[in-house]
């Protein structure tokens, strides 16, 4: 096939991706949108396949096949709570990818400059496209790929690393070889030395030196970051690796793969800076790990956690006329969900007045508790964001909370000394009374005290948050 | 310690200050509990009720006053009940220490404790103790109830097939407690309610129960009801004239007037007069719950019903709580309750008299043998005062017009600022780079714009599945390894082919699990 035909595929791939983004800003729309996605994917594939510098095209086909029967395989046996592990496994292997497609455009550039000119009309595929290149162009390139190879690997052990945090085979808290950001430093350093080395020899040896380097940075950037920062992580990963397929699409000279990556390197900056917001972090202060030292002492938190039985937690939701849920990972971790919607759908049937609050950073995924929700059958229209629903806990009953901390402690808001002082939080001590499902008075992740549960409105009902609530259902018909 | 709650001694007096509920919480607290045997039967409240929730019955007032240590009771105490205090009694009632200050120096002279449940002072603390607005709320609202029983007519309008009822048209004068629960029950029976107060502020809490604030054609630096601690104060007399004058005009069209306004320590302030009164259509009803002290008519009776000679009728009750006893007896249970429990901060069943709380000073009005009232201003403003005017006074067009010129200016300052340094940057590398580059950069830099575009409008619900999709469709990397499989070594074909695998596993699974989670988003 012609050279156009191909461009033309791309240029309708590429908009039928963008549409495909697009159209995630509604959940109905969203439906349409994924198979814009599809179907831009495969017309970019077959494209590729039929059109200019192609080969082999029986054996890919092959391996893609073989690839989507596991991907298949994956994608309908993972649980919904295992969502943040199965996206964290699938950026490293497109990080993997990334670097493999630079590793043959370096030896394919070193096989093509060593040919004479009558061999180089020979050839066919992506060798000829390197072979029309003009001696600053092959310059260009070894940046493009070099940058390419770097992100790519980053991305690789980064995205291996969060997958073993989220999946719990690695320790969540934030560990850090001694030396701590020295050792990046340093290896970013070897990085742009081997980057000019290569720039100047074209060897492989500095580009494989590199590659090790970008894999300890990779490595030891996420190892040092805990696992309530896991979304800001994930999406950071997530633009890595559309940064890395922007870069090898330079260096293939692929306008697709230029767009494709710049769009998926664009939303994941986005969603990394949504994430900080709701956090009230800087971007910086997460990826180096850890929170900010507090500035001076914190306010001792006085009174006592009063306990509450299931009979309690029942009694006080039959008088309900409203109640606001506030899930958090404790839920996903329980994998209740189930039981949180079977509880909303019998007070709802009771005509009560049921809505969830999300805050932005629940969970280990952006949107990690809509997800968990919907599965379970929640309906969308009842489930709110922060700010929709934060104004309405004075009205309000009862307020839930099921396996969160961070995003419900009012230190946020009232000790200016607290680690997490700034940070927006869902201001459920407002409504009349709380319930906190926690496994026990531990202080969680962050380490940090949350007075809420020593208001005196608040009560604690102790316990795995899926037993808590399958004792609860049995209380509530 | 031992709680106990004597009959109530004053005539008609239905309520009680102890129910079996409030019995149970005040034994959790550490307390014993007594009650004079038959002390709740006008409140419903039977003696089995109370002994089952383990409280000792006691027969006679004697023996109830000489065995408990806190005495809590509804009404002021009589002569005689002041009579059998003793220096370690603490007595909890209403007192109204401002009229009663004899009986207040007879109490303190027994060396007795008293808190008087009416002087709690108004903070948001305190509110779960303030039995005056929970007293107030059950009166504005058996002041309708009571109006509907001796208006002849409907509160709601309705076209029937036995004609036309227009509705009710009710006054209430006073927007406390009373006023606004009077204008929740009139609203709620149908009629068209409106309402009055001295204190504009309250126009917005009118207006929110569905009643028509009346506003005066008056101009006056209204006085911030706030400084007073949320209670009216006395206005000027050009305002009283206005405001009298606003009435005799409305006065021929309203059916029902619920009169509430008082003043603290003064008599009631007169607003219906007697000319309009004579305005008012015959079977019209006016309910005077200022009738205690002196009422906001001049024609009350106190807790009299009489009818005037145009027809209409003036109630001048003033034991409207009393009337609904049970109500008003749990309420005022739990406002003694919410007191011991202040008291009682270690919840060991002995009352720690801390005088340094606001809210536990404020209300006693004797104490270690001393009268303590009037208490000293409470530390915490009951109600934050408001702002002054000027702040939120509005700019002049001009100024917004500044203004907005110069938000212009700086965001164009600072559009202009990153666009040089963007635009120069790009120039820069495109004096050292090829042609064919500086194309594809155009594309990139296009793209990475498209993309902050409409990764924005991303609803936060669907974040997961927007990573799951830029996930597969990253798995673009595919193509590059497409492109390069046939070309060159065994080492290139087989990471190549590698490659293809990993990005054909990226695509289907990001795919598929797109889908699965979107199709579980369902509307209810």
């Amino acid at each position: 096939m012609e050279f156009g035909f191909t461009t033309a595929a791309y240029v309708v791939a590429a908009v039928l991706f963008i549409l495909s983004l697009g159209g995630l800003s509604g959940q109905e729309s969203a439906k349409r949108a994924v198979w814009y996605g599809i179907t831009g994917m495969a017309l970019a594939v077959v494209a590729t396949l039929i059109g200019p510098g192609s080969g082999l095209w029986l054996a890919s086909l092959v391996l893609v096949a073989l690839g989507g029967a596991i991907g298949y395989q994956l994608a309908t046996k993972v649980q919904m709570t295992q969502m943040p592990e199965l996206v964290a496994a699938m950026h490293s292997l497109v990080g993997l990818a990334a670097v493999f497609v630079g590793y043959v455009a370096h030896i394919e550039m070193g096989r093509v400059m060593a040919m004479d000119e009558t061999q180089r009309a020979a050839l066919e595929g992506f060798a000829a496209l390197l072979a029309h290149k003009q001696p600053v162009e092959v310059s260009i390139l070894r940046v493009e790929l070099f940058l390419g190879i770097f992100i790519g690997a980053i991305t690789f052990t980064g995205s291996v690393i969060a997958y073993g945090k989220l999946a719990g085979k690695v320790s969540s808290a934030a560990v850090k070889l001694p030396g701590g950001h020295m050792l990046n430093i340093a290896a970013a350093a070897v990085s742009v030395i081997c980057l000019i080395w290569y720039f100047n020899t074209g060897g492989l040896f500095p580009l494989f030196l590199m590659t090790l380097a970008a894999l300890f940075i990779g490595y030891h950037l996420i190892m040092g970051i805990g696992g309530a920062d896991m979304p800001v992580v994930v999406s950071m990963l997530n633009s890595y690796s559309g940064w890395a397929a922007a870069a090898i699409g330079f260096s293939l000279g692929n306008d697709l793969l230029i767009v494709v990556g710049a769009l998926v390197g664009s939303s994941g900056a986005i969603l990394s800076y949504i994430m900080c917001k709701a956090m009230n972090r800087s971007f910086v202060s997460v990826i180096l790990g850890g929170f900010g030292g507090p500035a001076g002492e914190q306010m001792a938190v006085e009174g006592e956690q009063i306990a509450i039985d299931a009979d309690g937690v029942a009694s006080a939701l039959e008088e309900a006329d409203s109640i606001i849920i506030i899930p958090g990972y404790g839920m996903a971790v329980a994998q209740a969900q189930q039981n949180v919607a079977e509880l909303t759908k019998r007070l709802r049937a009771k005509g009560k007045v049921v809505r969830f609050a999300i805050h932005p950073v629940a969970g280990r995924l952006p949107g990690h508790m809509n997800v968990l929700l919907a599965e379970a059958k929640v309906p969308y229209d009842i489930v709110l964001e922060m700010d929709e629903i934060n104004d309405d806990f004075p009205t309000t009953d009862v307020a839930i909370v099921i396996g969160s901390n961070d995003i419900v402690n009012p230190a946020a808001q009232d000790d200016p000394n607290s680690p997490i002082a700034g940070m927006p939080v869902l201001e459920c001590w407002k409504a009349k009374q709380v319930f906190v499902s926690k496994r026990g008075q531990g202080t969680g992740y962050s380490g940090i005290e949350n007075p809420l549960f020593f208001k005196d409105n608040t009560r604690m009902f102790y316990g795995d948050a899926k037993k808590s609530l399958d004792e609860l259902l049995t209380k509530i018909s | 310690m031992k709680i106990g709650t004597p009959k109530e001694v004053f005539d008609g007096e239905a309520r009680v200050a102890m129910t079996p509920e409030s019995a149970r919480m005040l034994q959790k607290l550490g307390y014993d509990c007594a009650i004079e045997a038959g002390a709740g039967v006008a409140a419903g409240f039977m003696d089995e009720a109370y002994a089952e929730a383990g409280v000792e019955v006691v027969h006679g007032a004697e023996a109830l006053w000489r065995g408990a240590d806190v005495i809590a009771k509804v009404r002021p105490p009589s002569d005689a009940e002041v009579g059998m205090l003793t220096a370690d009694k603490l007595l909890i009632s209403f007192f109204w220490p401002a009229q009663n200050g004899d009986l207040m120096q007879a109490a303190a002279n027994k060396g007795a404790s008293v808190i008087a449940m009416d002087m709690v002072p108004r903070i948001s603390r305190a509110q779960k103790m303030d039995a005056l607005s929970s007293m107030a709320n059950i009166a504005g609202y058996r002041a309708v109830i009571e109006a509907g029983n001796n208006f002849g007519r409907f509160f709601t309008g309705q076209i029937t097939a036995a004609g036309k009822v227009p509705p009710a048209k009710v006054l209430v004068v006073g927007a406390g407690v009373a006023g606004l629960a009077a204008i929740g029950t009139s609203t709620a029976l149908g009629a068209i309610t409106y309402a009055f107060d001295v204190r504009p502020e309250v126009a917005e809490q009118v207006e929110s129960m569905g009643a028509e604030f009346v506003y005066l054609d008056f101009e006056e630096t209204a006085k911030d009801g706030a400084e007073s601690g949320g209670y009216a104060s006395v206005s000027s007399p050009e305002f009283a004239a206005a405001q009298l004058a606003k009435f005799r005009e409305i006065a021929p069209d309203i059916d029902i007037v619920i009169t509430t306004a008082l003043i603290p320590n003064r008599e009631a302030p007169e607003l219906w007069t007697k000319d309009m009164v004579d305005a008012m259509k015959p079977g019209s009803v006016i309910i005077d719950l200022a009738a205690e002290k002196g009422g906001n008519c001049k024609l009350t009776v106190m807790d009299q019903k009489i009818v005037t000679d145009n027809g209409v009728t003036i109630i001048g009750y003033t034991d409207f709580p009393s009337r609904m006893a049970t109500q008003s007896s749990t309420l005022y249970a739990t406002n003694i309750r919410h007191m011991m429990t202040d008291l009682t901060p270690d919840k060991d069943g002995r009352v720690n008299h801390n005088m340094e709380d606001d809210v536990i000073r404020g209300a006693t009005i004797a104490h270690a043998n001393e009268i303590t009232f009037p208490p000293p201003p409470p530390k915490v403003k009951a109600i934050a005062a408001q702002k002054p005017k000027e702040k939120v006074k509005e700019k002049t067009p001009a100024e917004k017009r500044a203004d907005e010129v110069a938000a212009f200016k700086a965001q164009t300052k600072s559009q202009v600022t990153l666009l040089a340094v963007g635009g120069a940057l790009v120039l820069f590398v495109g004096l050292f780079a090829p042609a064919s580059f500086m194309q594809h950069f155009i594309v990139f830099v296009l793209s990475v714009f498209i993309g902050f575009q409409v990764i924005w409008g991303v609803a936060h619900s669907l974040h997961t599945p927007l990573m799951a999709v830029t996930n597969a469709i990253s798995s673009i990397i595919i193509l590059g390894a497409l492109m390069q499989i046939g070309s060159g070594s065994w080492l290139v074909i087989l990471l190549a082919a590698l490659s293809v695998f990993m990005a054909g596993i990226n695509i289907f699974g990001g795919f598929l699990v797109t889908r699965r989670m979107l199709a579980m988003f369902q509307k209810s």
